[in-house]
């Protein structure tokens, strides 16, 4: 108890517990509807909508192309496409995977729906530079399919010179697209890092900032200070091409290992773009599902923080055989182990998050699990390409390939639908049928599995990657890969259909179906417009399963702004006065 | 998993290799049982459960940390001696000059002789391949050695090996680079010392017993022309062979020739010249690499391709 003296000075606020409305008349869904008030709302959950519905084209776009790839490669020769053709559809699918999936679907769309709601926010600071940030990103997409219908691009996505400054196609429209884009994604990530510096509620000290915030904390840093290098990269390319200024062409009197240099020093902070998120992800859903406070909150959000530095300094490991100095070999060697630790501990984190947890295996946590697995054997396949000798081996041939979509699919694209899955509910206010979602989620652990494990065979047999034809040897592991490629497309296909199913005909889902303690449960699902109809108040973390439920749904009663000053809000069940 | 080891370091990297994943297995198949355990053994039973509150255990996670620091550096430590074998090159080895073309690998040796996608050396001996690309990037790997390295348009890079035992093993170009990537294959043709003296020493001379024809015919096929021009009408990144001789040519600028002798010089040694329409200017020059003679057979065969 404080004496009198010290109570004359706090000042005090009343906050009572307000109980999120189940099933709501009103939601965001349903105000500000229309067509235009939906391409012109500043809601940072609709533009959250908005780019889910484009990542989700794209990766549509993405995955139908990967198809196209793996049926090629059923026969060593040609099967049904051309040399030069094949060579446009690798380059797009992984363009098209990394630039318009990858890159924004867990911040740009996921990160967007839920970032305001875990902070108690209405919106991010930012609200119109966020559409703007949209737009920019429909723009750079424009870009890039006028290329892909005029002429297409053979460079691989990683535009390689001096390949990429001689070749034909539209490679020019293409880089711009990526360049415009880039700027999408610097946009959000500052609005992010405002975001989470200064609109949180009362209380959420960055003590108890829930972890996911922490992964696109991290995320967003590396976003605003690696993705303008690659635009520098890119424009270079293109002064390049189109006023023949030498910068990375021999022939001009440039360097194209500079050009690999200045390319992966944003591409691989890219892959932590990429990833980190899903880290975020993952932390929240293992969490919820196991009822259990997270095991070392600390030592997985700094390891984030962790990574994302560490990730600036370790792009020379894509360049162990191109000719840089075996100084540099040895020191980018040693920084990529050096990311693998906190790599690891994050995973052991989770691991005793689940020891003596109440686990419900719901969808989400399933994805979860699938997520630890894949992208345990991601890590160490990492750590062999990281090994120096080893890797002069394995470089560029398909142990790489599969390396990377272990990380990319069976790590972020699991994360990703670990959160779609977690906030589906939040988003729709429907529930999925369970049962499709887990046989969904069961056939695309086996195809992925099925797809990508001959691929680490075939690569330490020496199959190089980006190759339309292949000696014989290799044929019956590319068979299989195939095979598991339409096993997953299957899965994809069940899951689109639960999904549109559950928009039209799920069951109404509950505020918090999940019984989870993170703020954005403690408001109606779907979410109302503004979010919240109090401003939230918190005194746990957000991973404290051992407090009551009441603790976690406090605030304080605002007077209504103008949005909705006809409503009243009178959810009031229980009274508690804190300072 | 890996392939055959036929150089004097193949064996150190499969031995890394081998410690990582078998370390890996045992760590992967940990974590899996702890996964599917945890997860049977804490299944929800009721939505009363009650969890502990375990935040962290510092001597848990100094272990988790520590061990894995360990193994990595162990790792560091023998990648990178591996990589400094592989890096530095015996003063005493025999040097052969590769050059890296759109798609093609031309192997120039001591003699002044050229190869064309047959690498020859000797068995017990180091090797060191100075090389150059004449266009873009490409990168010389051989999978039975271990070995790969990036061919530069703009400087030379080397890469030294020393084969074990004799045979054949494949060469692939392991940097895209355009259309026909992956036929950019070779084959390392390993010898006894003998054998590859004696090869040396007839190789410039093996074909002057051929007719022109004969010649050309296997000219063709051993400077990889077919990589690009078919025999058979089938159109792959060049036109085909057949049918050419005194066929009209339609060219980019829109002006025509007929085929005749000194057209197909000018394409073999300037490539560039003239692109036939529809075709991307993308054949690398012969100049250097075949000799008079050596164009006259190729013109002889490809007369006979009606």
């Amino acid at each position: 108890m404080a004496t009198e003296e010290s109570k004359a000075n706090v000042k005090r606020v009343q906050v009572k517990r307000f109980k999120p409305e189940e099933y709501p008349e009103k939601h965001y869904l349903n105000q500000e509807t229309g067509l235009w008030a939906w391409l012109t709302t500043v809601d940072h959950k609709k533009i959250g909508l908005m780019y889910l519905m484009s990542v989700a084209f794209f990766f549509f776009i993405g995955g139908m192309l990967a198809l196209l790839i793996r049926t090629e490669l059923l026969t060593p020769a040609r099967t049904f496409m051309d040399a030069d053709v094949y060579n446009q559809v690798f380059t797009l699918h992984g363009a098209i995977m990394i630039f318009f999936f990858l890159i924004p679907s867990v911040p740009a769309a996921l990160g967007n729906f839920i970032l305001p709601l875990q902070l108690g926010a209405k919106d991010v600071a930012f609200p119109r530079l966020n559409l703007a940030s949209f737009y920019i990103y429909v723009i750079g997409a424009l870009f890039t399919i006028t290329a892909i219908f005029t002429g297409g691009v053979d460079t691989g996505w990683t535009f390689y010179t001096p390949y990429s400054a001689t070749t034909g196609g539209s490679v020019m429209m293409m880089t711009m697209g990526v360049f415009i884009l880039g700027f999408s994604s610097i946009l959000t990530g500052l609005n992010f890092i405002v975001t989470i510096h200064k609109l949180r509620s009362p209380g959420i000290t960055w003590n108890r900032l829930p972890l996911n915030l922490w992964g696109l904390y991290a995320t967003s840093i590396i976003q605003i200070l690696a993705t303008p290098v690659l635009a520098i990269t890119l424009l270079l390319l293109t002064m390049e091409r189109a006023l023949g200024i030498g910068i990375f062409d021999p022939a001009l009197g440039g360097d194209p290992v500079l050009y690999q240099h200045f390319f992966w020093f944003y591409s691989h902070p890219a892959v932590y773009i990429m990833i980190v998120p899903g880290f975020g992800i993952i932390s929240e859903v293992i969490s919820t599902f196991s009822r259990k406070v997270i095991f070392g909150y600390w030592a997985i959000a700094l390891s984030s923080l962790a990574i994302a530095f560490i990730g600036f300094l370790v792009w020379g490991h894509h360049m162990f055989t191109a000719g840089q100095s075996s100084l540099a070999s040895m020191v980018f060697s040693f920084l990529t182990f050096l990311v693998g630790i906190p790599t690891g501990i994050k995973i052991f984190n989770w691991l005793a998050t689940m020891y003596r947890g109440s686990i419900d295996m719901k969808t989400p946590m399933l994805y979860a699990m699938v997520f630890l697995f894949l992208f345990t054997i991601g890590g160490f396949t990492g750590i062999m390409l990281g090994a120096l000798s080893v890797d002069v081996h394995l470089h560029d041939t398909y142990y790489v390939v599969a390396h990377f979509h272990y990380v990319m699919m069976g790590g972020m694209v699991m994360a990703f639908l670990a959160g779609l899955h977690y906030w589906w509910p939040k988003m729709f206010g429907r529930m999925y049928s369970e049962f499709w979602a887990k046989l969904s989620c069961g056939l695309v652990f086996i195809g992925f599995n099925m797809t990508f494990l001959p691929q680490f065979i075939m690569g330490a047999q020496g199959m190089p990657r980006r190759y339309f034809n292949y000696i014989d040897q290799f044929q019956s592991f590319h068979q299989f890969s195939t095979l598991g490629a339409y096993v997953m497309g299957v899965a994809f296909f069940i899951m689109a259909g639960y999904l549109f199913h559950s928009l039209r005909k799920g069951k109404r889902a509950a505020a918090n179906p999940w019984g989870s303690r993170a703020l954005e449960w403690q408001t109606s699902s779907p979410a109302p417009l503004h979010n919240f109809e109090h401003t939230p108040v918190i005194i746990n973390g957000p991973y404290d399963y051992h407090k009551p439920m009441s603790e976690f749904q406090l605030g304080i009663a605002t007077p209504h702004n103008d949005h909705h000053a006809d409503e009243n809000v009178s959810h009031t069940e229980s009274e508690k006065e804190q300072v | 998993m890996l392939p055959p080891a036929k150089s004097t370091l193949a064996a150190e990297t499969d031995a890394l290799f081998n410690f990582i994943n078998v370390t890996s297995i045992i760590l992967l198949i940990g974590i899996t049982i702890a996964i599917v355990f945890f997860a049977w053994k804490y299944r929800r039973r009721s939505e009363n459960d009650v969890t502990p509150v375990i935040t962290h255990n510092s001597k848990l996670e100094i272990t988790w940390s520590v061990i894995p620091l360990i193994l990595v550096l162990i790792v560091f430590g023998w990648g990178l001696s591996g990589y400094v074998n592989l890096t530095t090159i015996p003063d005493d080895a025999y040097e052969i000059r590769v050059v890296g073309k759109s798609w093609l690998w031309e192997f120039h040796y001591e003699t002044g002789h050229v190869s064309v996608n047959e690498l020859h050396v000797p068995v017990d001996r180091p090797v060191k391949l100075v090389m150059s690309s004449e266009d873009v990037i490409h990168s010389f790997y051989i999978p039975d050695f271990r070995i790969k390295r990036d061919v530069l348009p703009n400087r030379y890079s080397s890469v030294w090996f020393e084969a074990t035992e004799t045979g054949e093993s494949v060469i692939f170009c392991t940097e895209y680079c355009g259309m026909a990537h992956s036929d950019m294959l070779a084959t390392t043709i390993v010898h006894e010392q003998e054998e590859f003296d004696t090869w040396l020493a007839s190789a410039g001379s093996a074909d002057d017993n051929l007719s022109p024809l004969e010649l050309g015919e296997q000219l063709v096929t051993r400077n990889a022309c077919t990589t690009c021009h078919s025999m058979d009408g089938s159109i792959l990144q060049g036109p085909s062979f057949q049918g050419l001789w005194g066929s009209e040519r339609q060219f980019e600028e829109g002006d025509n020739v007929t085929a005749d002798e000194n057209y197909i010089r000018e394409s073999i040694l300037e490539p560039q010249a003239r692109i036939v329409e529809s075709y991307d200017p993308v054949m690398p020059t012969y100049a250097g690499t075949l000799d008079d003679r050596q164009i006259d057979a190729i013109i002889e065969y490809i007369k006979t391709l009606e």
